[in-house]
């Protein structure tokens, strides 16, 4: 399960980094999202990996039966911020879009 | 009544702009009189509430607050510092916000929506970063100011803020993505978030967790770097400022500052002394980095055309100095570089509203033929007709020019030299007066390229200054309203009084370097008070 979790993240990032750095601003979001992507799943995992077990503690005194519950609530604030953030984001590429007639980052083809 | 408030002043600062600005939201635009009177009020009563946090913070010597929210003990519950730093950046933060308010009130508020509402949003996220005790809360309060600073970028809207706003979202957004690595990174290793418990959980991490638990803060670290502008993550700040409206620059001023603080923060309460092995990580880099970035900044204020590009390579200057003295991790260096971020502060946002009035009175392509200036225009705010239209207008911009130009480049006889004289004395004698300590290359190198960095300041700012004032007797007088001049006045008078009262400023620096040199008081008080409010 590591080795998947890895490579899924190695992948997203990856494929994020190279649409960041591509000309077109649609690119540009996309790879935002990717590189999110990966950054939740990457703090989810900084709790170590379990299956099938609860991340709140009910009453057993056997801690090691739960799941960390702090990177869940962490990569849940993450998500809903990286949420607003993409969508603000998206707002301003429209502007720009708008005002400069083309979807190029710096505004202008080269 | 008194009493409860006073144990709830911790979270004034962060609770009141927040308050401010839902009420803002709910307001239309059009009712723009009653808007700008609650968001001066509210900055107002926030200053108030920061001197007053201040006051209490030091009154009877050293001493803590801190605030539990939900009461919940400190290494689980999110809580709030107050110390001598963070109640110093929040009294500058509230001081700044207070003058780009005033300045903005005269025409630039109304130049889109929602300005005052995103401006309240703005200081509490500045706030915020500056009182949290926490890692991830510090993530949030960094997300509630960049979002804030989004809107702020775009007010005014055009083109050119687009363009500028959008990579300047882009590149925040991938920051945001670097800092959260690092935060999960140092969670991964040392399982809190606290950095009161990080800093005494620091030095047990075993050593084969050390190279994960370092790779988180040197990310970390980035993602504040790039925040405060080292070369070369910095080629976003002068476009991004100098096409920012004039007080949301000023306001820009302090957020750079917002980066250096928490690396200044961090890097002393985490790689500290007390961090074992792993002490002093990074301060090399810090050193080597700032440097570069005050040789980046010098050649762009020399190769500047507009005053606002030169105020934008001005904040490099100002982040390579601090981040270079940070990195000596030296309480003396500290002190001095603590004084300079004040006043550099003070007189960078001064400068960004100074440049707009003194533009204001220049054609629309004046900014770029600056330095082979010939043209002169009319200038074109027709229904500016209120102000006051007399030479000595000109007279009084020319004079807080000169200030301004001399407290950036740090020339006596004001602040900023006695800021560079406290910093290269400091450097020079690491080890106190008198201490036959040799001194190191790089610090050679550091104390010739501060004397250069202020020549290259000097040179840049008389050219501008020059073309402006001396050239243009033809030209028309700019019309300014008394409430756009009295921030700036406001401000200056700041480092004048900063001047004066150098030895009591200077005493409460050195109390606050070592504070944060040996920050046993900070672990103690944030780690022991588990009674919910402030002692």
């Amino acid at each position: 399960m590591a080795m998947i979790l890895a490579i899924s993240i190695g992948v997203l990032a990856g494929s994020g980094v190279w649409l960041i750095l591509r000309p077109r601003s649609f690119q540009v979001i996309i790879g935002l999202s990717l590189l999110s992507y990966a950054v939740n799943l990457f703090i989810f995992s900084m709790g170590r990996l379990r299956s099938g077990a609860a991340s709140i503690v009910n009453g057993s005194s056997d801690l090691g039966a739960y799941a960390d519950p702090l990177p869940q609530a962490l990569v849940l604030t993450a998500i809903v911020i990286g949420f607003a953030m993409t969508a603000l984001f998206l707002v301003v590429l429209l502007a720009s879009r708008g005002l400069t007639g083309t979807d190029h980052v710096d505004g202008r083809e080269r | 009544m008194l009493d409860s408030l006073l144990t709830h002043l911790t979270i004034l600062p962060i609770a009141l702009p927040l308050l401010a600005g839902i009420i803002l939201v709910l307001i239309e635009d059009r009712h723009h009189v009653l808007k700008l009177t609650i968001s001066i009020v509210a900055t107002l009563v926030l200053l108030a509430a920061s001197v007053a946090l201040l006051v209490d913070t030091n009154a009877g010597g050293y001493n803590i607050s801190t605030y539990q929210l939900g009461n919940w003990p400190a290494p689980f519950g999110i809580v709030l510092v107050a110390d001598r730093l963070s109640t110093m950046m929040v009294v500058l933060n509230a001081v700044l916000a207070l003058s780009a308010a005033l300045f903005a009130s005269a025409r630039w508020a109304r130049a889109g929506q929602h300005f005052h509402t995103l401006f309240q949003l703005l200081l509490m996220g500045v706030n915020g970063a500056f009182l949290t005790g926490d890692l991830f809360n510090l993530f949030v309060f960094f997300e509630v100011l960049l979002a804030a600073s989004y809107g702020l970028m775009l007010h005014g809207s055009g083109s050119l803020r687009v363009r500028a706003g959008l990579h300047y979202v882009a590149v925040n957004l991938v920051t945001s993505a670097l800092f959260l690595i690092g935060v999960s990174l140092i969670y991964g290793v040392t399982g809190t978030l606290n950095m009161a418990d990080l800093a005494l959980r620091i030095p047990l991490v075993p050593d084969d967790s050390r190279m994960l638990l370092e790779a988180g803060g040197a990310i970390l670290g980035i993602a504040f770097l790039v925040k405060a502008g080292m070369w070369p993550l910095s080629f976003w700040l002068p476009t991004t400022y100098a096409a920012a409206s004039p007080p949301v620059a000023a306001m820009f001023a302090i957020m750079s500052k917002v980066g250096v603080y928490i690396i200044l923060r961090l890097s002393l309460l985490l790689f500290g002394l007390e961090a074992g092995v792993s002490a002093h990580f990074g301060g090399q880099w810090l050193l080597y980095g700032g440097m570069a970035t005050i040789a980046f900044g010098t050649i762009g204020v020399l190769s500047s055309q507009g005053m606002a590009r030169m105020a934008g390579f001005s904040v490099l200057v100002s982040s390579g100095t601090l981040l270079a003295m940070i990195g000596y991790e030296n309480a003396g260096v500290t002190a001095g570089a603590l004084y300079y971020l004040v006043n550099s502060t003070l007189a960078l946002s001064c400068f960004y509203l100074l440049v707009e009035l003194v533009e204001r009175g220049r054609g629309a392509g004046a900014d770029v033929l600056a330095v082979t200036l010939e043209a002169f225009g009319d200038d074109g705010e027709p229904e500016e007709e209120v102000g006051v239209a007399t030479p000595r207008t000109l007279a009084l911009l020319g004079m807080a020019f000169v200030i301004c130009a001399i407290l950036l480049a740090g020339m006596p006889p004001f602040s900023g030299f006695l800021a560079k004289f406290a910093m290269i004395g400091a450097v020079l004698n690491l080890e106190g007066l008198g201490a036959s300590d040799a001194v190191s290359g790089a610090s050679w190198w550091l104390v010739a390229l501060l004397i250069i960095s202020g020549l290259a300041a000097m040179i840049g700012l008389l050219r501008a200054g020059i073309n402006t004032y001396w050239i243009s007797f033809d030209a028309e007088v700019p019309r300014i309203r008394v409430v756009e001049m009295l921030p700036v006045l406001l401000l200056l008078g700041l480092c004048l009084t900063l001047t004066v009262l150098a030895g009591p400023a200077m005493g409460y620096m050195q109390a606050t370097a070592q504070d944060l040199h040996v920050p046993i008081g900070y672990l103690g008080s944030v780690l022991a008070g588990a009674d919910g409010g402030v002692p």
